[in-house]
């Protein structure tokens, strides 16, 4: 399936990469300079092309000025990945940071740059290919006003790509005019700005290049959408009523894509009123308690943060575990310690997120790799918090929380009923000889809540961090504390029942008939780099399992998978080996069988990098890290 | 302390409009320090819901930490309580009522759990103009932690052990008036009589009701040179019986005219400066309450009654635009937009 060949051109010594749907093309940008909707228009239209695509703003933690870029994968064959190892195709806008744009494109691939003044001599090299486009040029001849010169030039740079990499026009025009649906007076100059490109590259170019795209029927009813964005969504479907947040990058569009498909879903425009509500605290603590005193009075609240704001939360993690009052959190991970690398992907959160908080405390933890899974598991996160009536904690991270990604659809059953948990009605109350809050009637180690209001006299309790008893009675008695202790980590082994199952994949047996001694645990993001790192090491005759984790506490599964492999690899996006900690501690395993292959400079896995990573581990340093 | 409370009451106990009698109001035994202000407050609490018929079952107690924050559990037994973490009520209050805006929320602090860890949240929660009371039990000191100064302790005041406190004092109430609290009110632990219906009032205010009442610690911060204390222990003390000896005392209370300044005298003989909200003083007016705020404090002395109340403010759940059915009462059909919906969405991101 693979068509990208490094290949020398005819005559010249000048090699030239030729592929069709299968490359990588990077836009180098000014942050601030509103690139941002004509790149994701060009990632749109390869997307409506049929063919697989993986976009990724890469951003400095900056408002306005610093080098931005936008980095896209095509990729036929549909890997999402990012793919590593340099770029096709450079656009350069971006005089700042041209140098080392210039780097890093491939031999043999092209850089494309603004030729309105000729190019810096040091930017020159011998074995890439240049395409001027007079960007200056055009803007200052077609448009007056400084502002419109600059928004346009991002969309005429998208028209001269539309002719080299040979992209329908009428895909891109279309996308325009859905974009600008509610400001139609804006559809026609785009289109114009469009074939401005277009046109000057045709004229000065032979077109397309030996890097094309052709259309496909790949992508079936995919969409492409952010994780935060199905965060958001998902807490609507799940009925969470209040958002409690704090601005951070790279969390704060959680929030805002829950207030967006809230007011467009539960506002009710007769009496101008909201079915939810979004507080903006004043700091991460503040929204964790509010989101406590909201699930405390059964109404479904959520926070969304990243790791300095677990920091943050976890006093308040610690009483939610403790005095058993659901909560819902969604950390989008991003580069820490400390603000760390605020705009850059990480998967640095676990050991604070499972074991957040003083004193004996464990969390249940659901790890997304997608936005349909953000989507879907933010819905079951609620269910998972009531159920268990205990902090829920969703680790996405950057990477799929704030970049467009292709996903399946989202998905929803109209028969499926919310789980709302074990809490006593005003009825069931009045059945009840004596309510104990604590007191595990069922033997689940799960015992009834109420709401404050339910009934006029059974009930209430006071809800404390301070130890108490069956009865919600205060008590320093040591049994009783330790009886309480005990029935939580009882509650934390039962979780599993309700908590999704990894995803086991079996490569079944190698051609020499040798089963897989190598397992590959992994979660999150690094699932699609993964995934096409295997691909390479089978089509290499290595034999490989793999399993993705979506939980932790673990299934039994994942200590079988364990006990089933003789050498384990467990893939994250840290530098202490967090979720190898979390296995060893939870399962007791031997440390020795679990190697760590780790990535953390800020950038998303790539399969080159796990490739490069287990080659030593696993003794085959001759295989190729690419497709 | 006390470690017995009677069981028995007289069978006459008169009833209000809802048919109860004051004992549907009461809590579990305090464990505070015998004579502790908190257990007035307490008292005044049960007081002022009785009086007021409310139904216990549809109030609501959040607490923070401290020893202000533990008396929550005594009073209001039938009504749930939520003893959260310190300093941070003011956001467990604020996702309850967000939650469920038809209870009656009853906040209870301390000046620690306010004014120093909470001030932040103490803030916010007033700019939201939430709708509760908001009780701060103010005596200058952390009392679990064995008698620290407490950022509302006043500059030069003299801790159990002699230091004088060289720092300026938070005045919650000032603060409150600065940053738009909409009932700002100031009351003594020992006078009933303003204290129940500065309650009642403050229960029945919609918006933010901060309650800042004098509350002095028997314990940690009775002693001569400190300005929040009964300032009688040194007085008494020549029988030597002073430090950790905590006698049962009887209640505190003071009677006065309305408008006068009056040094109240108490149980022991020691004396506590109080001015009433004087006559000339307009709580509808913020200029007024500020300079009257300022002018009481120039001359040494406490101002408490009612500062300052604006019932024109939208309250919290205005603001919020949140629907006259409570949030957590929303059915699955009124919260979720269902499948067909979702089918849009997703037609929308290809």
């Amino acid at each position: 399936m693979s068509v990208q060949q490094k290949s020398s051109s005819s005559s010249k010594a000048k090699p030239v990469i030729s592929s069709v749907n299968e490359f990588v093309i990077k836009f180098a940008n000014v942050n601030g300079s509103g690139s941002a909707s004509a790149n994701t228009l060009f990632a749109k239209s390869i997307f409506r092309s049929g063919i697989p695509v993986a976009p990724r703003n890469i951003f400095p933690s900056n408002i306005q000025g610093l080098p931005t870029w936008y980095e896209v994968r095509v990729s036929e064959q549909g890997y999402l990945a990012k793919r590593g190892g340099g770029v096709d195709i450079m656009v350069s806008v971006n005089p700042q940071s041209m140098m080392e744009d210039v780097q890093e494109v491939l031999p043999g691939g092209f850089f494309v740059y603004d030729d309105t003044k000729p190019l810096d001599i040091r930017m020159l090299r011998r074995d890439i290919h240049y395409i001027g486009l007079p960007l200056t040029d055009i803007t200052n001849r077609e448009y007056e006003d400084a502002r419109l010169r600059q928004l346009f030039k991002n969309v005429i740079y998208v028209g001269a790509l539309a002719a080299l990499l040979d992209i329908k026009l009428d895909v891109i025009d279309k996308l325009i005019s859905e974009q600008f649906a509610k400001k139609e007076k804006l559809i026609k100059p785009n289109c114009e700005a469009l074939r401005l490109g277009f046109d000057a590259v045709r004229e000065s170019h032979s077109c397309p290049l030996a890097i094309r795209v052709e259309a496909r029927d790949l992508v079936g009813d995919k969409i492409m959408m952010t994780g935060n964005s199905a965060c958001g969504l998902g807490a609507v479907y799940a009925g969470a009523t209040v958002a409690a947040w704090y601005p951070i990058t790279p969390s704060t569009s959680v929030a805002e894509a829950f207030e967006k498909y809230a007011s467009q879903l539960r506002y009710d425009k007769e009496t101008d009123t909201k079915r939810y509500a979004v507080i903006q605290a004043e700091d991460e603590l503040a929204a964790m308690g509010m989101v406590i005193g909201a699930n405390w009075n059964g109404a479904r609240s959520f926070t969304a943060t990243s790791g300095p704001g677990v920091s943050l939360m976890t006093e308040f993690l610690g009483l939610a575990y403790f005095a058993e009052v659901p909560a819902v959190l969604i950390d989008v991970q991003r580069a820490g310690p400390s603000t760390g690398m605020p705009t850059r992907t990480q998967q640095g959160d676990i050991l604070s997120s499972v074991y957040a908080s003083h004193g004996d405390t464990r969390h249940v933890c659901l790890f997304p790799a997608d936005p349909f899974d953000c989507f879907k598991l933010t819905v079951d996160a609620f269910d998972i918090a009531e159920r268990l009536q205990t902090p829920v904690i969703m680790l996405t991270d950057l990477d799929v929380g704030m970049n467009d990604c292709m996903s399946n659809p989202l998905e929803w059953d109209d028969n499926y009923q919310y789980d709302r948990g074990k809490v006593l009605s005003a009825k069931e109350l009045e059945e009840i000889e004596k309510f104990g809050r604590y007191n595990d009637v069922d033997g689940d180690n799960i015992p009834y809540r109420t709401l404050p209001g339910t009934h006029p006299e059974k009930g209430a309790f006071f809800t404390r961090g301070t130890s108490r008893d069956e009865f919600a009675i205060y008590t320093e008695k040591g049994e009783a504390y330790q009886r309480n202790m005990e029935r939580l980590l009882a509650k934390w082994y039962s979780a599993p029942d309700y908590l999704p199952e990894p995803v086991i994949t079996r490569s079944g047996k190698s051609a020499s008939g040798a089963t897989a001694s190598h397992g590959f645990i992994f979660f999150g993001t690094s699932r699609d780099a993964v995934h096409e790192a295997v691909d390479i090491l089978q089509n290499n005759g290595q034999v490989i399992d793999m399993l993705q984790l979506l939980a932790v506490p673990f299934h039994d599964s994942v200590r079988e998978f364990i006990n089933m492999h003789d050498h384990i690899y467990v893939i994250e996006q840290n530098r202490d080996a967090q979720m190898r900690t979390v296995l060893m501690n939870e399962l007791d395993c031997d440390p020795l069988k679990l190697r760590s292959v780790l990535h953390y400079d800020g950038s998303p896995l790539s399969a080159s990098v796990v490739i490069e990573r287990v080659k030593p581990l696993m003794n085959i340093e001759n295989i190729q890290s690419s497709n | 302390m006390s470690y017995f409370k009677p069981q028995f009451r007289h069978p006459q106990l008169p009833t209000n409009e809802r048919g109860f009698t004051r004992t549907a109001y009461e809590g579990l035994i305090s464990t505070l320090c015998a004579g502790c202000g908190h257990d007035s407050i307490s008292a005044a609490i049960i007081q002022a819901c009785w009086e007021l018929s409310l139904e216990p079952h549809r109030i609501a107690k959040v607490s923070g930490i401290g020893c202000s924050s533990k008396s929550p559990t005594y009073f209001l037994n039938k009504s749930h309580g939520f003893n959260s973490v310190h300093g941070r009520m003011p956001s467990v209050a604020t996702g309850a009522f967000a939650g469920n805006h038809d209870l009656n929320y009853i906040g209870v602090s301390g000046d620690g759990d306010s004014a120093s860890i909470g001030m932040g949240q103490f803030a916010h929660v007033v700019r939201r103009n939430l709708n509760m009371l908001y009780m701060v039990e103010n005596n200058g000191c952390y009392g679990l932690t064995k008698g620290q100064d407490s950022a509302t302790a006043d500059e030069g005041s003299k801790s159990r052990t002699g230091q004088v406190n060289p720092f300026e004092n938070i005045d919650l109430v000032g603060v409150a008036l600065e940053i738009g609290a909409t009932f700002v009110a100031r009351s003594f632990s020992g006078d009933k009589q303003q204290l129940v219906p500065l309650i009642k009032a403050a229960i029945a205010h919609k918006g933010f009701a901060l309650i800042d009442v004098i509350s002095p610690c028997v314990t940690f911060n009775n002693h001569h040179g400190s300005t929040k204390s009964y300032d009688y222990t040194r007085e008494h003390v020549q029988s030597g019986n002073i430090v950790d000896f905590v006698p049962s005392r009887t209640e505190i209370t003071a009677n006065y005219e309305e408008g006068q300044t009056h040094s109240v005298q108490l149980h022991d003989g020691s004396m506590l400066n109080l001015a009433k909200t004087k006559p000339e003083h307009d709580p509808g007016n913020l200029r007024a309450a500020v300079n009257a705020l300022q002018a009481s404090r120039e001359e040494g002395e406490i101002l408490t009654g009612l500062i300052y109340i604006d019932t024109e403010e939208p309250d919290f759940k205005t603001m919020m635009k949140i629907g006259e059915k409570p949030l957590n009462s929303l059915s699955q059909d009124e919260l979720c937009p269902g499948g067909e919906r979702l089918e849009k969405i997703n037609a929308s991101l290809r």
